[in-house]
């Protein structure tokens, strides 16, 4: 039996679904048995969601007050202390787990496997390169633990029906002092999470203006969608980093995608590989956003966008 | 500070649409165009904005790669850097392993800061700054899209998946870049033949003691799965009569 060891992705508070999603890869493998290691500052919630996730032999809690905010510096140690004995080592490839995962490798000294989109045998994983343009079979080496990143978009998240047992890990390590949280901002919103909604309406740097993202947020607001962007309009400052789709954003797999005002660029493209639909609506008709779309709209967004709202 | 160490990867430029090798052997390089990871060329912009605010006295690119490699560090040297390192090893050799070289040209040059890119945008890894900063034994601190010094620390504004987090970091450490913490310099013709006087190392990677091996093996190439072309409505009725017929509306 081969056993994985995942880290569990978390606010403090909830679980984050890229966990089950990492759970999910691990049942690839065959004849594994899975354990989900939650690092906090106080961890009864977290574990208790995580104790759920069909499929997980038990829960490992970390509780130390350096836990509170996930700094990777802090964290890894840990994580290798846990790590005696276990085959597979696996974090989400969320900017969480592709901050930590690399560190954890090192400290090991090992080579970590990156966005794992597939498992075709006990060590031998595919992966996507050149922001997804071409895809690689890795082949990681028998013998020695295996520390990846497993891509969330490519994994269906497992179901929540089980009740794993928790236990707390005893562990002593040094933590280091040289990395400190100042603070995080984050645009909170009651909108449905980028990362796992099944719907996603994403405007581009056509709607020129954040006054002129209205329009997409309230299209958004009548499907229940969440709200993406592409580079051009967070970098012109419409809408805030954490609502970038694409090769340095976020990248998502919701079965519609609507994609208003965006030209189609490799590096956006490659954050919607996985989505089940995508409607473009552009006003150019040779936009190479019309090569992946299965529904075009060639029209101007300032038209068609109210009169969809209004049609829904 | 005294130094800045920034690394510069040869990688296929940005705007080539990359193409599989019909045998699943790798990528098509003939011909290809080939630029600094554009990640990389930010990193090296930043390290010259602090040079220049007088905060560091020295900024050194170096590269882990064939003599190809040279090209590119030429181009750093032409934005302003003062010198290149280039380590001659194979292109494959593997992100720890490069991670070790980076930790050897840190530890002989004494280096305070090391800037590189996020991640690389051929092999997509992102692991080379958190595995310098896992064996050096120093913070990181990734995807950084501000970067403020203040004495011997670094506050720096991280972009993560939940917005925009800020972290005090000691030096010595390392910090990967993301696009938005800058816009790079063009390069002007004057300084490409300054570039051409600076100095440029060469350093076998045995003699860092290094093995340039490939643990991780990349056995095939494919092209991603094609997605099917799909049907042009004509207006806003057929957009939503074509989302009905799906179910999803
Ligand atoms: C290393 C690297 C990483 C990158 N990572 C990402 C990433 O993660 N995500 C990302 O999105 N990009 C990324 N980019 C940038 C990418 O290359 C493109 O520049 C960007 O996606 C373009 O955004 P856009 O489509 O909104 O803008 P544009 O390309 O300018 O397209 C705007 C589109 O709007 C259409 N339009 C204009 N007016 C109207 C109107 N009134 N009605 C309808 N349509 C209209 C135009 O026809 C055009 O097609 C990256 C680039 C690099 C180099």
């Amino acid at each position: 039996m081969a056993k994985v060891l995942i880290v569990a992705e978390h606010d403090g508070a909830v679980l984050n679904p890229s966990t089950a999603k990492c759970v999910a890869c691990a049942t690839a493998i065959a004849g594994t048995e899975i354990d989900v290691a939650v690092l906090a500052a106080s961890a009864a919630a977290v574990a208790s969601d995580a104790a759920k996730l069909d499929s997980v032999a038990r829960i490992l809690t970390v509780e130390n007050a350096a836990n509170e905010y996930a700094l990777s510096a802090i964290l890894a140690p840990q994580v290798v202390a846990l790590a005696d004995g276990y085959d597979y080592i696996f974090g989400p490839s969320t900017t969480f787990g592709k901050d930590l995962m690399p560190r954890v490798a090192a400290l090991l000294g090992l080579n970590q496997i990156s966005d794992i989109m597939s498992v075709e045998g006990s060590h031998t994983f595919k992966r996507p390169i050149y922001a997804g343009n071409a895809i690689v079979t890795v082949t990681a080496p028998t013998g020695k633990p295996v520390v990846a990143t497993v891509r969330t978009a490519s994994w269906q998240a497992v179901d929540a029906t089980n009740s794993a047992p928790v236990e707390s890990a005893d562990i002593a390590v040094d933590i280091p002092s040289h990395t400190r949280l100042v603070s995080v901002e984050s645009g909170q919103s009651d909108r449905p999470d980028l990362q796992t909604a099944s719907t996603v309406v994403s405007g581009g740097r056509a709607l020129a203006s954040s006054e002129n993202f209205d329009i997409i947020f309230a299209l958004a607001d009548k499907l229940g969608a969440a709200v993406g962007a592409s580079r051009a309009a967070v970098d012109a400052g419409y809408v805030p980093n954490e609502m970038q789709v694409g090769q340095t954003g976020k990248i998502i797999a919701p079965d519609l995608y609507f994609a208003i005002g965006i030209s189609g660029a490799i590096q956006h493209l490659t954050g919607i590989k996985d989505a089940g639909t995508i409607v473009a609506i552009n006003k150019d008709e040779e936009a190479p956003i019309f090569e992946v779309a299965d529904i075009g709209l060639v029209a101007d967004l300032f038209k068609a966008l109210p009169e969809l709202t209004n049609a829904l | 500070m005294e130094k800045i160490l920034v690394g510069l990867k040869r990688a296929i430029d940005y705007n080539v649409r990359v193409r599989v090798k019909n045998d699943g052997s790798g990528v098509e390089t003939d011909g290809v165009k080939m630029s600094i990871n554009p990640f990389d060329e930010i990193a090296l912009e930043e390290a010259l904005r602090i040079k220049d605010r007088g905060d560091a006295s020295e900024v050194i690119v170096m590269s882990i790669g064939t003599d190809a490699a040279q090209q590119q560090l030429r181009t750093g040297l032409a934005m302003g850097a003062d010198r290149a390192i280039l380590v001659d090893a194979v292109d494959s050799i593997d992100p720890l392993s490069r991670a070790r070289v980076f930790q050897e040209i840190v530890n002989r040059e004494g280096v305070e800061l090391v800037i590189l890119g996020k991640q690389a945008i051929d092999d997509d890894n992102s692991q080379i700054g958190q595995m310098l900063a896992a064996i050096w034994g120093r913070p990181q601190a990734t995807f950084a899209s501000k970067i403020e010094l203040n004495g011997n620390t670094a506050r720096v504004t991280r972009e993560v998946d939940a917005g925009l987090e800020l972290v005090d970091v000691d030096l010595p450490a390392v910090i990967s870049v993301d696009l938005r913490l800058n816009e790079p310099r063009y390069v002007k013709l004057p300084d490409i033949m300054k570039a051409k006087k600076k100095p440029l190392d060469q350093i076998p990677i045995a003699d860092l003691g290094i093995e340039s091996s490939s643990i991780i093996e990349d056995s095939h190439f494919e092209p991603p799965a094609a997605r099917q072309k799909g049907i042009i409505v004509d207006d806003v009725a057929g957009l939503v009569s074509a989302l009905t017929e799906k179910g999803l509306l």
